[in-house]
């Protein structure tokens, strides 16, 4: 009997988790990796900080190299997109007209930079999301004096707009919100962030882009971005825009499948199961976080490779508890176990590095505790509810940051949570 | 077991540190990854593997 392959559609930082997770957990059948881009598995938080900078080369970002993908015996589909899914059979279809039929499926496809009507056909007008989108704008970046437009005040506007001001550019923030990732950090760290970027020369605006103004364009190169209308009227000269305004779950070749829903990503169980036999991890996934309560779908590097590593290991027990004596001969049946951990993500701006345990957005209660603020050592905690839900510090020692995720690993009342911190971030 | 680091590509995450305290640690300073010992015992193997796998920015290489 020829074995029928697992697939793992996406292959990025999930993706490739889940390839190596499947392997270490034992599976030895086919395994087959399918990326729509065209390189070998790449991570992308470099892409806003070192890659833009120009102090790393592409191939910097490679997850792996080659000799390390080997010895997994992957069936690599580069430049194959996936178009279908049926989940009842679990067959996949592929861009070519290929259907693939498989024993299992891990779903981790990512998200796509959202972008604004119109934009494509403008010359200036840029995304961040892939290595591609990342070396066109360094491209327009090397070379001193251009007028830089981030549009979008989250973490990936305000990671750009450093890089860019350090690299010597005149640099516009923009955002609807008027703290900088106020919403990802809330407005205390916000402003210390906000403080910081306008020291550097950024200019931070509030305000919604209404459309770009543009010249004719030499050759076949479409119009060219002169400047940035907002929706207040004022006009924004500029010869770059970066758009950094969210993105979008990569779930648009699913749709036609009815078993599943997509609503804003691919909606899981607490197993990152999206239907039997199939699994979803990374930015993609939305799933019942088994201490948070609500479905959650996080766009942070570290889940992803936590999810992939989670989906892999629950398909296998799945596909083990399906078929008891094939799936993986030489390792015990595993339970499946519901995916919970700590969330966290960090960014880097300027000189300062922010690290972030649990929940951090939409929270109702906050604290933030400037310790040094030369040095911008900050601790801040999140509650929701009386209870506190995450943590975020920049410029402490690594036993104090371990020791803050410690206080929010599992939900405690916010005054007993606050007294933790304090202890954490005491001197010594 | 060997274990090489390209410790410039570390983002003081310190996944490593949780998942095996007795391998790795980080610098005061910046929170970089620090190998304590480069060729752990046969009951780190597991654990270093982990590690390894999460790492978030590809920072821990193992050898045979
Ligand atoms: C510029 C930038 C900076 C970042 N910085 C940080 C940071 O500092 N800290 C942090 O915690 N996180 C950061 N992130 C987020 C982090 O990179 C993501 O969370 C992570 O890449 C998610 O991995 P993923 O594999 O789930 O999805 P992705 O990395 O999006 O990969 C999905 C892959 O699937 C492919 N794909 C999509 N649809 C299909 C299809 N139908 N068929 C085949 N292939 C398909 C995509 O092209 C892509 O290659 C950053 C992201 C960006 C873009």
């Amino acid at each position: 009997m020829t074995a029928l392959p697992l697939a793992v559609v996406g292959a990025s930082a999930a993706g490739l988790a889940a390839a190596e997770a499947l392997r270490r957990f034992g599976w030895t059948g086919p395994l087959t990796l399918i990326g729509d881009e065209a390189h070998l598995p790449y991570d992308r938080p470099p892409l806003s900080k070192q890659l833009l900078h120009g102090t790393w080369e592409a191939e910097r970002l490679l997850l792996r190299s080659t000799e390390q993908l080997d010895p997994l015996g992957l069936d690599l589909r580069l430049g194959t997109r996936a178009t279908g899914l049926d989940a009842a059979t679990r067959t996949l279809t592929l861009d070519g007209g290929e259907r693939l039929r498989c024993a299992g499926v891990i779903i981790a496809t990512g998200v796509a930079a959202r972008t604004l009507p119109g934009a494509a056909d403008i010359d200036g007008v840029l995304t961040l999301r892939t290595l591609d989108d990342a070396l066109a704008l360094r491209a327009r970046m090397t070379g001193g004096g251009r007028r830089l437009v981030v549009v979008g005040n989250g973490v990936l506007g305000c990671e750009a707009a450093a890089v860019a001001r350090e690299l010597g550019h005149e640099v516009t923030l923009i955002g609807r919100d008027p703290v900088p990732m106020s919403r990802a950090v809330g407005p205390g760290v916000g402003a210390l962030l906000a403080e910081e970027h306008r020291a550097r020369g950024v200019r931070l605006l509030t305000g919604a882009v209404d459309g770009f103004e543009t010249e004719p364009g030499s050759t076949d190169e479409g119009a060219r971005l002169t400047g940035v209308r907002l929706a207040d009227g004022s006009l924004l000269p500029a010869d770059t825009v970066l758009l950094a305004i969210g993105s979008e779950p990569a779930v648009g070749w699913l749709r036609g499948e009815t078993a599943l829903d997509t609503t804003d990503g691919l909606r899981c169980d607490a197993y990152c199961a999206a239907a039997p036999g199939i699994y979803a991890a990374g930015d993609v996934a939305r799933w019942d976080h088994p201490v948070h309560g609500a479905p959650l779908r996080f766009e942070h590097r570290m889940n992803a490779t936590e999810q992939g590593m989670a989906a892999a290991r629950n398909l296998l027990a799945e596909l083990a508890a399906e078929t008891p004596q094939s799936a993986a001969p030489d390792t015990p049946a595993q339970e499946r176990r519901p995916f919970a951990p700590v969330p966290y993500f960090w960014s880097d701006q300027y000189g300062i590095k922010l690290q972030a345990y649990g929940l951090t957005a939409g929270a109702d209660q906050v604290e933030t505790t400037v310790i040094d603020p030369a040095e911008h050592r900050t601790v801040a905690l999140y509650g929701r509810g009386g209870t506190a839900t995450g943590v975020l510090a920049a410029g402490l020692p690594p036993r104090q940051v371990r020791a803050l995720r410690a206080v929010i690993a599992t939900p405690l009342p916010w005054e007993e949570a606050r007294e933790r911190v304090r202890a954490a971030t005491a001197a010594g | 077991m060997k274990i090489t680091i390209d410790a410039d590509k570390c983002c003081a995450a310190g996944q490593c540190v949780l998942i095996a305290p007795e391998v790795f640690d980080q610098r005061d300073e910046d929170g970089v990854v620090v190998v304590l010992d480069d060729a752990p015992p046969a009951d780190q193997h597991d654990a270093v593997r982990e590690a390894a796998a999460i790492c978030p920015a590809a920072v821990i290489e193992l050898h045979a």
